[in-house]
């Protein structure tokens, strides 16, 4: 049936809200505990939970090589993963301006649902605000999650955790989310055969934890790039860490955004890359493990955990020379000249 | 972004090989070779900020011996934008109606009160361009609107503004406006040379402005003031390059003018291009550089009969032209003079930083205090030895 474009009856709760749930929310998302339709999901569970939330917006709604409703599933289950919780139960808000195409949101919703599926995890409860025209810019997506630890507390991955002689890992390569986003916003025409980074990346840390890789360290390098997480790292952990700039794996397009506009990989965002500290060890496995997984196919160790001036992150270049990775600064801004 | 047909050039082989870290070594070698024949140490002004980045991002400074000491020079058009009109930028913002476009850092640097991204968070429309020519589909779309473009830029941006005068002239657009901040190399590196401290004993010319205005723009400094010129391309490469050019000019004592980023720079320069400059923009009788005070004809300005697309005209009344100056425990002038380093300073790091800078050379990332901020000082790692090729 045509269902023409949103409007704010359908967050009024009554019989448009419920002809929305019914054929969009219960369709695709289908699952038992959602189909309860209560106030509230129930459900047991034993052990040490992950609890998260996030809020998505993003313009343009659909980029190459995803969606915000991707993104909205991805996201919150990437942060529950880096806790090493299996990714178990979502709950989905959508904030929605008045006028989004009917299609345009049934998209999204099947994207999510498509998108869960990586994972197993289901979305239990939701809502649904219809806003006036202006309010909010098309539509905004918040997910929170909850998930499974599946280590014991003590030994799940920490930015505390971090020690001099681990290894730094980048799973895949870095800047894609930030570079597509930023290649397709109506400002910027450029034809780049890149596609964002965004996906799931549970089934890989899954696989790191039932090989019994030490996993010290665990983090999605989202806003702020890699830049942040290693500095958020080295500041939490007390500790500095050597980045050899030649071993850093950034595509050629991401590259060539960043020479045409003066802009770093490292402060992109990523919404499928992932960073690691683990014992130098366990490099190896780690990398053996991670190249299993098309979205790890470039993971590679970029740098070193050492015990000196803590706080610091150190880029080295091919020809000895350093300087700091610091900590992204404001807007990105492109460079004058 | 590289191209599929095989003949096409991509992007990457524009710059890979100027960051080989083989030539880097063999250069820094040769360079610390020739240097050991100086009788003093050598101060060099890199002119432009971009030059500044490349010297401090790929960390060429530790590659080279003492005897070389680098004079961070005035070549970054957000640094140098007197306060007075970064205010004059805000109080265009804040006018009803109005959408205000302009480029990069300028939108983060601080006027007397607040910046322009302050008054963009406070509801007034405040655009970075990635490109000029984006300000003139702004004002078609916008027609109800007044539409202002606060141009910036030295040699190198100024055929851009000047080639939307000329489409917003063609398609009658009457309601952009050109609020025109276009400042010049030479001039600003003669004030500097004038000057009876300045200890500027060579020049690195930023290749790109040579591009547009020609290597040609430099040879009356040489012929003035005797300066050694090299025009230099922004890899660390060609940087390197341009040193030991300089360098070899010393050693010969035969200062000249020679052109290093040969890939594009030639005597002429881009003769189009400047003729559309020419066509559209005069000198200005002086333009109030930040840190370096009054320059006469340092700048451009809309030639009079291009005025009902002059912002400074059409908007007299909103704009205050009285001088402010930088905080007094500044000394960028001193810096941009080669008189003093970013160290020197006793509020560099402490109440002048990125966030909150006092004074012009910390306030865009091609300033020289923002970039020994960033980049400087970088402890060394235990057991590791600096300048070594890995």
């Amino acid at each position: 049936m045509s269902q023409g474009n949103i409007s704010l009856s359908h967050g009024g709760g009554g019989v448009e809200t419920q002809q929305l749930i019914q054929t969009l929310f219960y369709r695709y998302f289908d699952n038992d505990l959602l189909k309860q339709a209560e106030d509230a999901a129930v459900f047991e569970t034993s052990g040490a939970l992950a609890f998260t939330t996030d809020s998505f917006t993003v313009t343009p709604l659909f980029f190459k090589g995803g969606d915000i409703g991707k993104l909205a599933v991805a996201g919150t289950v990437n942060d529950l993963a880096m806790m090493a919780a299996q990714p178990l139960y979502l709950s989905c808000a959508f904030m929605i301006e008045e006028g989004l195409p009917w299609k345009t949101l049934e998209r999204l919703v099947q994207s999510m649902a498509q998108e869960l599926k990586k994972t197993g995890a289901k979305v239990v409860c939701g809502d649904t605000k219809v806003v006036p025209k202006g309010a909010v810019d098309q539509v905004f997506i918040n997910t929170s999650g909850i998930g499974q630890l599946a280590l014991p507390t003590q030994t799940a991955p920490t930015a505390h955790g971090l020690q001099a002689g681990d290894v730094i890992i980048v799973s895949q390569d870095i800047g894609r989310h930030g570079a597509v986003i930023l290649a397709e916003r109506e400002t910027l025409q450029l034809q780049t055969p890149i596609e964002s980074d965004c996906t799931s990346v549970w089934p890989a840390v899954e696989a790191l934890l039932d090989a019994g890789v030490p996993l010290h360290a665990l983090r999605d390098a989202t806003r702020g790039g890699v830049a942040a997480v290693l500095n958020e790292w080295a500041q939490a952990s007390a500790v500095s860490i050597d980045v050899q700039e030649a071993q850093v794996p950034i595509s050629e397009s991401v590259q060539g955004i960043c020479e045409l506009l003066g802009f770093e990989a490292y402060d992109f965002a990523n919404e499928g890359t992932f960073v690691l500290s683990v014992p130098a060890s366990a490099a190896s496995d780690a990398l053996a493990i991670l190249h299993q997984f098309d979205f790890c196919e470039n993971a590679a160790v970029i740098g070193e955990v050492l015990e000196f001036q803590p706080g610091l992150v150190i880029l080295s270049s091919a020809w000895g020379a350093q300087r700091v990775l610091e900590l992204p600064q404001g807007e990105l801004l492109p460079r004058i000249c | 972004m590289r191209q599929t047909e095989d003949h096409a050039l991509a992007l990457q082989q524009l710059y890979e090989g100027f960051r080989d870290p083989k030539t880097l070594q063999a250069l820094a070698e040769q360079i610390t070779e020739r240097a050991q024949y100086l009788s003093r140490p050598l101060r060099i002004m890199e002119a432009c900020g971009g030059h500044t980045h490349t010297v401090m991002k790929y960390g060429l400074k530790s590659l080279l011996p003492e005897l070389i000491e680098f004079i961070h020079g005035p070549g970054c058009p957000v640094c140098i934008m007197p306060k007075e009109r970064i205010d004059q930028a805000i109080a265009l913002a804040q006018m009803e109606n109005t959408i205000l476009l302009t480029l990069g850092d300028m939108i983060r640097v601080p006027g007397s009160k607040t910046s322009l991204a302050k008054v963009s968070a406070q509801g007034h429309d405040v655009r970075a361009l990635y490109t000029p020519m984006d300000a003139i589909q702004i004002a078609q779309q916008h027609p109800d609107k007044q539409v202002v473009f606060f141009a910036i830029g030295f040699e190198t941006t100024t055929p851009m503004t000047a080639v939307v005068l000329q489409q917003a002239q063609q398609l009658g657009l009457t309601n952009l406006f050109f609020h025109i901040n276009h400042v010049l190399v030479p001039p600003a590196v003669s004030a500097l040379l004038e000057d009876d401290d300045c200890r500027i004993e060579a020049l690195i010319g930023p290749s790109h402005v040579s591009v547009i205005a020609g290597a040609k723009i430099y040879q009356p400094l040489v012929d003035s003031y005797g300066l050694p010129i090299v025009v230099s391309g922004f890899e660390p490469v060609d940087v390197m390059q341009s040193l030991l050019m300089i360098v070899e000019q010393v050693l010969a004592n035969q200062p000249r003018l020679q052109i290093q980023y040969s890939r594009a720079v030639n005597w002429e320069g881009n003769v189009k291009a400047q003729q559309l400059m020419e066509q559209f923009l005069q000198p200005r009788a002086t333009f109030r550089w930040r840190g370096l005070g009054d320059i006469p004809f340092s700048a451009l300005q809309l030639r009079p009969e291009f005025a009902q697309w002059d912002a400074e005209q059409v908007f007299a009344h909103h704009l205050s032209n009285e001088a402010l100056d930088d905080h007094k425990m500044c000394i960028c002038g001193d810096i941009l003079r080669g008189i003093a380093q970013p160290k020197d300073c006793a509020v560099f790091g402490r109440g002048c930083d990125p966030q909150r800078p006092l004074g012009s050379c910390m306030v865009s990332s091609e300033g020289a205090c923002h970039a020994y901020y960033r980049y400087a000082n970088v402890p060394k790692i235990p057991g590791r030895s600096q300048g070594a090729v890995k």
